[in-house]
C-alpha cells in the first residue's frame, strides 16, 4: 500500500514529519517500506504556454515555439516532441531552471536558432513514466505559475508493507484511522452524501453462490461523458500511489479502491444481457480477461456473469467484453463483498494477483460497499455526468459474516502483557480502533468487532492491539524463571558434536551442501533409489532430495578441484531421504547422517611429508577413530561389501552387532572418470542412529602378574580376510588374552604365490596369579589348530 | 722429597696435556695407581724414622690429592665439552614447521548453531529435532495456517506432493514436541529449512533456530527479556534491541525483533538499507489455536516462541558479505572459520 502523505493529512494531521510519522507507523506493526518524494529534485519550472510553433529552418523534428510564462514576457523554445503545438499548456523550464540529475538549463542553439528555455516531458521531471512528448497540462492552469506549486509537489509517497492481517489498512481511510488512534487525535473523512437518483433503471441481481458472495450493491448511471479527462488532482494521487490512469471511470473505480479500500468494477452496460448473476464457474467455461488472456475456469471459482456467460472472475479481474470502452454510454458498477474463503488462492491459480484480489483474499469491509458506491458516483457524476439510477442492494443476511464479541479479562492484560494499564486506557484504545464495547462486569469487558477487522476474533488478538498502540517498547523485558528441574542425560548418548570434533582433530572440513541434488547424481550414487522429487524444483540441478551424502561431498571435491585445491579432507551431517517400498510418505526413511570424503596425499604438503596418496586404509581409521566413541569395538565388524558407487574390492559396510552402520571405500572408478577426478576418492557415510548408544566402561582389577607375550605367524590363502582370521584367533585364545595385534602381512617371494603371512601378537595375562608355559603354549596351540582348520592356516 | 715435587708437577703437566678420557685415565695409573709413581713415594716411607714418617705420608698424600682433583677437573670438563659437542651436533631448525595433520574447522553456519544451542542450553533449553520432508498439517494446519491463508504466500513453499512440503521452518518441530511432552517446555529446534526462493540475498536451503517456552505466567515481558539477553550474548555486546508489533499465525501478540545495526552503530548503511536497524527475528506468544491442535490448555499455560535466521546471524557476526559463499565450500571460505 502506497499513499501521499498530503493525501493522508487531509484525513488526520498529526504534528510529525512524513519520516516521523512513517516511524510511528512502522513501529505500530505497519512497517514503512520506503517515504520517497513524489517528484525528482527540481526548480525553476512554471507553467508554459505555446502561443506559437513553427517548423525549424534546418531541422524537420525540431519546431521553434514561442513560449508564455516566462515573467519577462514571452520568449523562444526550440523544441523536438511531435506534440509540441500552439494553445498547449505544458512544463516550462526556463533558463537557470535546474532539473533531475543536476541538468542545468542554458541558453543554447539548435541548429543555429536560439533556445531560451525547454519544454518538459513527464520523465524529464521524473513525474511519470510519459516519454513520448511533451506533458500536456489541464487548459485551465495558471500560465506562469511554479510547477511544483501548480502540481503540490512538496509531497512524499510513504509505502507501507503491511502483514496479511492488516487488510483494514489497505486504504486511505485505514492509515488515517490508526494514525488517529496513535496519535489520540480526530480523523475526517470526505463528506460522502448518498447521490439521489436521477433514472430509474436498475438491474436485477442474483447471488447464487451465498457463502462466497452474501452481499452486492449495484447502480447504473448512464449517458456519461466518457472523453471527459480525470482531474489532474486526482492522476496525481492516483500515480502517487503507484497507479496509473487510465480512463475516468477506471480512475475513479481505482481512486475509491485506494481511498476506502473496497475494490470496485464499472462494466458496460450496453455489453450486459439480462441480470447479473452471481456463481461458481461452471469446470471449463471460457473468459477473455482484460489483460486480454482467455482462460479456462475452474468450478470453484467465483463468476460475475449474465444470462449469457461469465463476465469477470469475481474479486479478481473483469472481462474483456464488458469492460468500459471508449464507446461505452452507460455503465453499471459493483462493488460488492466476496468472502475472503471463496477469494483465497483463486487468483494465484490463474497466476493473477491484482489490486482487487489481494484486498478480498485478506477481507474488504463486508458494510462498506454502499458507501464506496456513493463515493464513486459522486466522483464520476463530477467528472463524466451522467444519470445514476437507484443504489440496488443484495444481501443474503444468513450468509455474511457472524458478528464477533470478544471478553477482555482485566488480569489478562497484565498476566499476559506484563504491564499494568488502567481501565480508562484499556477501553479508551479499543474503541478508538473501532470496537465498540458493549458490556462490562468485575472481570473485564466485551467488545463487538467492527466490519473492518478481519484479524481480530479473540482475547489474544486485543492484547496485541493493546499491546501495539500502547507501544511494544514501552513493555518492560524481564527475566524467565523456571524451576530448576533435573533433566536425565545418557551418558551412553554420544553427541554428534563429539564426533565431528574427531574429524575436525583429522583434518576435515565441515561442508554443508544442499540438500536436493540433480537426479543424475541420484542415479549415480544410488541407482537403485527412485529419489524424492520435488513438484516445483529450482531447477534440474536441484530436483530431487538426496539419498546419500556422498553425492554433495564428490561435487565439493569437484568444485575445489577447479580452484587449484589438490588435498582435500571433508565431511558432512544431514539427513538422506530414501523412500520406501510404496509411494507412501509414511515409509520415507529421513535418516540423519555423517559422512566424510578424503582426496590427495596422506599428510599435508610440507618439507617432511611424503608423498603418499590416501588409501582405503586412511579413511577406514577415521571411521575407527569415530568408533572409539562408542567403547564398544568386539560389537563393530567391517565386512567386504558392495555399493553402487563404491569400487567393489574397496568397500566394506560397518555392523554394529551384525546390523549394517554405514559403508566405506574407494570411489567407483566410474563415477571418479564421470567426476573428473584425477586421483582416489575415498568415502565414509554413517547412519548416526545406527551408530547407537556407547558402552557405559566397567572397571576391571589391574593384575599384579607379568603379561607374557607370544608372536605367531601364520601363512593363509591370500583370499582369506585377515580380520575374520583375527576374530578367530582371539576367541580360540582363550580368557586370559589381553590384547591382540596385527604386525604384519605379507605377501611375495620367500612365500608360496598364493599364501600370504599374517604376523599377530598375542599378550596374555592372569588376574591373580602367574601363568605357567604349558598354559600359555596350550592357548597358542588352540589358535594354530582353529586356524589351521578354518582358513587352512599353517605355522610359518 | 725433591722427588715428589718434581713427580707432582709431572703429572700435572700430564693432566693439562691429556687429549681425552683415555690420556687422562693413564696419568691415574702412572702416577697414582697401584704401582704409579706418587704411590710408589708411599713404599719408601718405611726407612724414614718414626718421628719424620706421618709428615712424609701427609705430603706425599697431599700431593696424590692434588692430582686426583686436577684429574676429576680435567674430566668434568672433557665431559662437559664432549656433551656441548653432542648437543651442538644435535640441533636443529625449530623454525620450520610441525609435522602432522592440519586441524579442520566447522562450517561457520554450525559454528553459529552451536553458539545459540550453548547459549539457550545453559537455561536449560533442550534441542529438539524433527524431518526436514514434512506433512502440510505440522508445517501449517497446526500452526493456524489453514489452506489458502495470505499467510501461506509468505512462504514460498517446495511441495513433494499436495499434503508434503520441504519444511519452510523449523516450527513444525514445536508442534511434533508439544505433542509428545507435556509443559513446562523450554525447546529449541536448530534445522535446515527451505523456501523456494533463489537470488543474491535467498537461498533455497537456510538455517533456523525456533525456541519455544512453555510455563504457567508466562507473558509477553519474558519474551522481551528472553530475546534480548539472547541477542546481547550472541553478539557479545549491549546492542539495542527494538520489537515492532508484526504478523505470524501461530503468535498473537507477534513481534519482530530488530537490533541496531552492528556496521553502522545505526547511523545508516548499505547493510541496514540506511534505517539503522536489522530484522533478526521472528516471535510472539503462542497462539491459542496452536494449544488447541497439541492439547494444551491455554488458559492455564502461555507461552512465546521465536525463530531466527542462521544464516544473518552468521554474516553479521562474522562479516560474511554474500549468502551464497555458506553453501559453495569453498576451501578457502571454510578454512576461515
Amino acid at each position: 500500500m502506497k499513499f501521499s502523505n498530503a493525501w493522508l493529512r487531509e484525513w488526520v494531521n498529526p504534528d510529525l514529519t512524513a519520516q516521523q510519522l512513517a516511524d510511528q507507523i512502522t513501529m505500530a506493526g505497519l512497517e514503512v517500506d520506503a517515504v520517497e518524494p513524489v517528484a525528482g529534485t527540481f526548480s525553476g519550472v512554471v507553467v508554459g504556454e505555446i502561443v506559437a510553433c513553427e517548423q525549424h529552418p534546418d531541422a524537420d523534428k525540431l519546431r521553434v515555439c514561442k513560449v508564455k510564462g516566462h515573467p519577462e514576457g514571452e520568449v523562444q523554445v526550440v523544441c523536438g516532441a511531435p506534440n509540441a503545438r500552439t494553445g498547449i499548456k505544458i512544463p516550462f523550464a526556463l533558463v537557470g531552471a535546474k532539473l533531475p540529475g543536476d541538468f542545468k538549463i542554458k541558453k543554447a542553439k539548435l541548429r543555429g536558432v536560439e533556445s531560451f528555455g525547454m519544454l518538459c516531458a513527464q520523465t524529464e521531471l521524473e513525474l511519470g513514466d510519459d516519454s513520448d512528448g511533451i506533458w500536456e497540462l489541464p487548459e485551465d492552469a495558471v500560465t506562469g505559475t511554479d510547477l511544483r506549486e501548480y502540481l503540490q509537489l512538496d509531497d512524499s509517497t510513504i509505502e507501507v508493507d503491511l502483514t496479511p492481517n492488516r487488510s483494514d489498512c489497505l486504504g486511505v481511510a485505514g492509515i488515517a484511522r490508526e494514525v488517529g488512534v496513535l496519535n489520540r487525535c480526530e480523523v475526517t473523512e470526505p463528506a460522502i452524501e448518498p447521490v439521489a437518483p436521477a433514472i430509474d433503471d436498475s438491474l436485477q441481481v442474483s447471488l447464487l453462490a451465498e457463502e462466497a458472495c452474501p452481499r452486492y450493491v449495484g447502480r447504473v448511471i448512464r449517458n456519461i461523458n466518457i472523453d471527459a479527462v480525470t482531474p489532474l488532482w486526482m492522476q496525481e494521487r492516483l500515480r502517487r500511489s503507484g497507479v496509473r490512469s487510465i480512463d475516468p471511470v477506471v480512475d475513479v473505480t481505482n481512486y475509491v479502491l485506494l481511498e476506502l479500500g473496497q475494490p470496485m468494477h464499472a462494466f458496460d452496460l450496453a455489453k450486459l444481457n439480462g441480470g447479473i448473476k452471481v456463481r461458481m464457474a461452471e469446470q471449463g467455461e471460457k473468459l477473455t480477461l482484460l489483460d486480454e488472456q482467455e482462460v479456462e475456469l475452474k468450478a470453484d471459482t467465483l463468476l460475475i456473469a449474465d444470462e449469457k456467460g461469465p463476465l469477470a472472475i469475481a474479486g479478481i479481474m473483469g472481462g474483456l467484453h464488458s469492460s468500459v470502452t471508449k464507446a461505452t454510454k452507460d455503465i453499471f458498477l459493483e462493488s460488492a463483498f466476496f468472502s475472503p474463503l471463496a477469494i483465497a488462492g483463486k487468483a494465484r491459480s490463474y497466476g493473477l494477483h491484482t489490486d482487487s484480489s489481494h484486498r478480498y483474499e485478506r477481507g474488504v469491509d463486508y458494510r462498506l460497499q454502499e458507501k464506496a458506491i456513493e463515493r464513486a458516483t459522486q466522483l464520476l457524476l463530477d467528472i463524466v455526468g451522467g444519470e445514476p439510477g437507484p443504489v440496488h442492494l443484495r444481501e443474503v443476511t444468513e450468509a455474511m459474516p457472524a458478528e464477533r464479541r470478544i471478553t477482555l479479562r482485566r488480569q489478562r492484560v497484565s498476566g499476559g502483557l506484563g504491564i499494568e494499564m488502567s481501565d480508562a486506557e484499556i477501553v479508551e484504545i479499543i474503541t478508538r480502533l473501532g470496537l465498540e464495547k458493549i458490556g462490562e462486569d468485575t472481570e473485564g469487558w466485551t467488545f463487538l468487532v467492527p466490519s473492518f477487522r478481519f484479524d481480530i476474533a479473540i482475547e489474544s488478538d486485543l492484547l496485541e492491539e493493546l499491546a501495539r498502540v500502547y507501544g511494544y517498547n514501552r513493555i518492560p523485558s524481564i527475566s524467565l524463571k523456571a524451576s530448576l528441574d533435573i533433566v536425565p542425560r545418557a551418558e551412553a548418548h554420544v553427541a554428534q558434536s563429539r564426533l565431528e570434533q574427531t574429524l575436525l582433530a583429522r583434518g576435515y572440513q565441515e561442508a554443508i551442501t544442499f540438500s536436493f541434488i540433480d537426479r543424475e547424481a541420484s542415479a549415480k550414487f544410488e541407482p537403485e533409489v527412485d529419489p524424492v522429487a520435488l513438484q516445483n524444483p529450482i531447477s534440474a540441478e536441484l530436483a530431487v532430495m538426496r539419498p546419500t551424502l556422498m553425492a554433495g561431498l564428490v561435487k565439493t571435491l569437484q568444485y575445489n578441484l577447479n580452484r587449484q585445491q589438490d588435498r582435500l579432507r571433508l565431511f558432512e551431517t544431514g539427513l538422506r531421504f530414501v523412500p520406501g517400498s510404496d509411494a507412501s510418505r509414511e515409509q520415507l526413511q529421513q535418516e540423519r547422517m555423517i559422512a566424510g570424503l578424503i582426496y590427495g596425499t596422506r599428510q599435508p604438503e610440507g618439507w617432511t611429508g611424503s608423498k603418499d596418496l590416501v588409501d582405503f586404509y586412511d579413511i577406514k581409521a577415521d571411521v575407527e577413530a569415530l568408533l572409539e566413541h562408542y567403547d564398544a569395538q568386539g560389537e563393530f565388524t567391517f565386512a567386504p561389501a558392495k555399493h553402487p558407487a563404491l569400487h567393489p574390492g574397496q568397500c566394506a559396510e560397518l555392523q554394529r552387532n551384525g546390523k549394517p552402520v554405514g559403508v566405506l571405500g574407494a570411489l567407483h572408478p566410474e563415477l571418479q572418470k564421470a567426476y573428473d577426478l584425477p586421483k582416489g576418492t575415498f568415502l565414509f557415510e554413517l547412519s548416526l542412529d545406527g551408530l547407537g548408544q556407547a558402552v557405559i566402561p566397567a572397571f576391571a582389577p589391574l593384575s599384579k602378574f607379568p603379561e607374557v607375550r607370544r608372536d605367531l605367524a601364520v601363512l593363509a590363502d591370500v583370499d582369506t580376510p585377515v580380520g575374520q582370521l583375527a576374530e578367530s584367533a582371539v576367541k580360540a585364545a582363550g580368557e586370559f588374552l589381553t590384547d591382540f595385534n596385527i604386525f604384519d602381512v605379507y605377501q611375495g617371494k620367500g612365500i608360496d604365490f598364493n599364501r600370504k603371512s599374517v604376523a599377530m601378537g598375542l599378550t596374555f595375562q592372569h588376574p591373580s596369579r602367574t601363568l605357567n608355559d604349558e598354559e600359555i603354549n596350550a592357548a597358542v596351540q588352540a589358535v594354530v589348530s582353529e586356524l589351521e582348520q578354518k582358513y587352512n592356516a599353517s605355522l610359518r | 722429597m725433591q722427588e715428589l715435587q718434581s713427580l707432582t708437577e709431572q703429572a700435572l703437566a700430564l693432566v693439562e696435556k691429556a687429549g681425552d678420557l683415555a690420556a687422562l685415565d693413564q696419568v691415574r695409573v702412572d702416577y697414582l695407581g697401584k704401582k704409579g709413581q706418587i704411590t710408589a713415594l708411599l713404599k719408601g716411607l718405611g726407612k724414614l724414622s718414626a718421628e719424620e714418617r706421618p709428615a712424609a705420608g701427609a705430603k706425599i698424600n697431599e700431593a696424590k690429592q692434588q692430582v686426583q682433583e686436577a684429574i676429576n677437573a680435567r674430566r668434568t670438563a672433557m665431559e662437559t665439552a664432549a656433551i656441548e659437542e653432542k648437543l651442538a651436533k644435535e640441533t636443529i631448525d625449530v623454525t620450520l614447521p610441525g609435522r602432522g595433520e592440519e586441524q579442520g574447522s566447522m562450517h561457520p553456519i554450525t559454528r553459529t548453531l552451536r553458539r545459540i544451542e550453548e547459549i539457550f542450553q545453559r537455561l536449560g533449553f533442550s534441542v529438539e529435532q524433527g524431518p526436514e520432508v514434512e506433512g502440510d498439517y505440522y508445517n501449517f494446519e497446526a500452526l493456524n495456517i489453514p489452506a489458502h491463508h495470505p499467510a501461506r504466500a509468505m512462504h514460498d513453499t517446495f511441495y513433494i506432493d499436495p499434503a508434503t512440503v520441504l519444511r519452510t521452518h523449523t516450527s513444525s518441530v514445536q508442534i511434533r514436541t508439544m505433542e509428545k511432552t507435556n509443559p513446562p517446555l523450554r525447546i529449541i529446534c536448530p534445522g535446515r529449512v527451505y523456501r523456494c526462493d533463489s537470488d543474491v540475498t535467498h537461498s533455497p536451503m537456510f538455517h533456523q533456530v525456533e525456541g519455544l517456552v512453555i510455563d504457567e505466567g508466562v507473558s509477553f515481558a519474558h519474551l522481551k527479556g528472553c530475546i534480548d539477553q539472547f541477542l546481547k550474548a550472541f553478539f557479545e555486546a549491549d546492542v539495542p534491541v527494538r520489537f515492532r508489533p508484526s504478523y505470524f499465525p501461530f503468535t498473537e501478540p507477534s513481534a519482530e525483533a530488530d537490533i541496531q545495526c552492528t556496521n553502522c552503530g545505526g547511523e545508516g548503511c548499505r547493510v541496514c538499507s540506511g534505517t539503522g536497524w536489522l530484522e533478526i527475528l521472528g516471535c510472539g506468544m503462542v497462539h491459542p489455536n496452536v494449544f488447541a491442535s497439541c492439547d494444551i490448555d491455554s488458559e492455564k499455560y502461555s507461552g512465546f516462541a521465536f525463530g531466527l535466521g542462521v544464516e544473518r546471524m552468521a554474516m553479521l557476526r562474522y562479516g560474511v558479505n554474500d549468502l551464497r559463499l555458506f553453501f559453495d565450500n569453498d576451501l578457502r571460505f571454510l578454512k576461515q572459520f
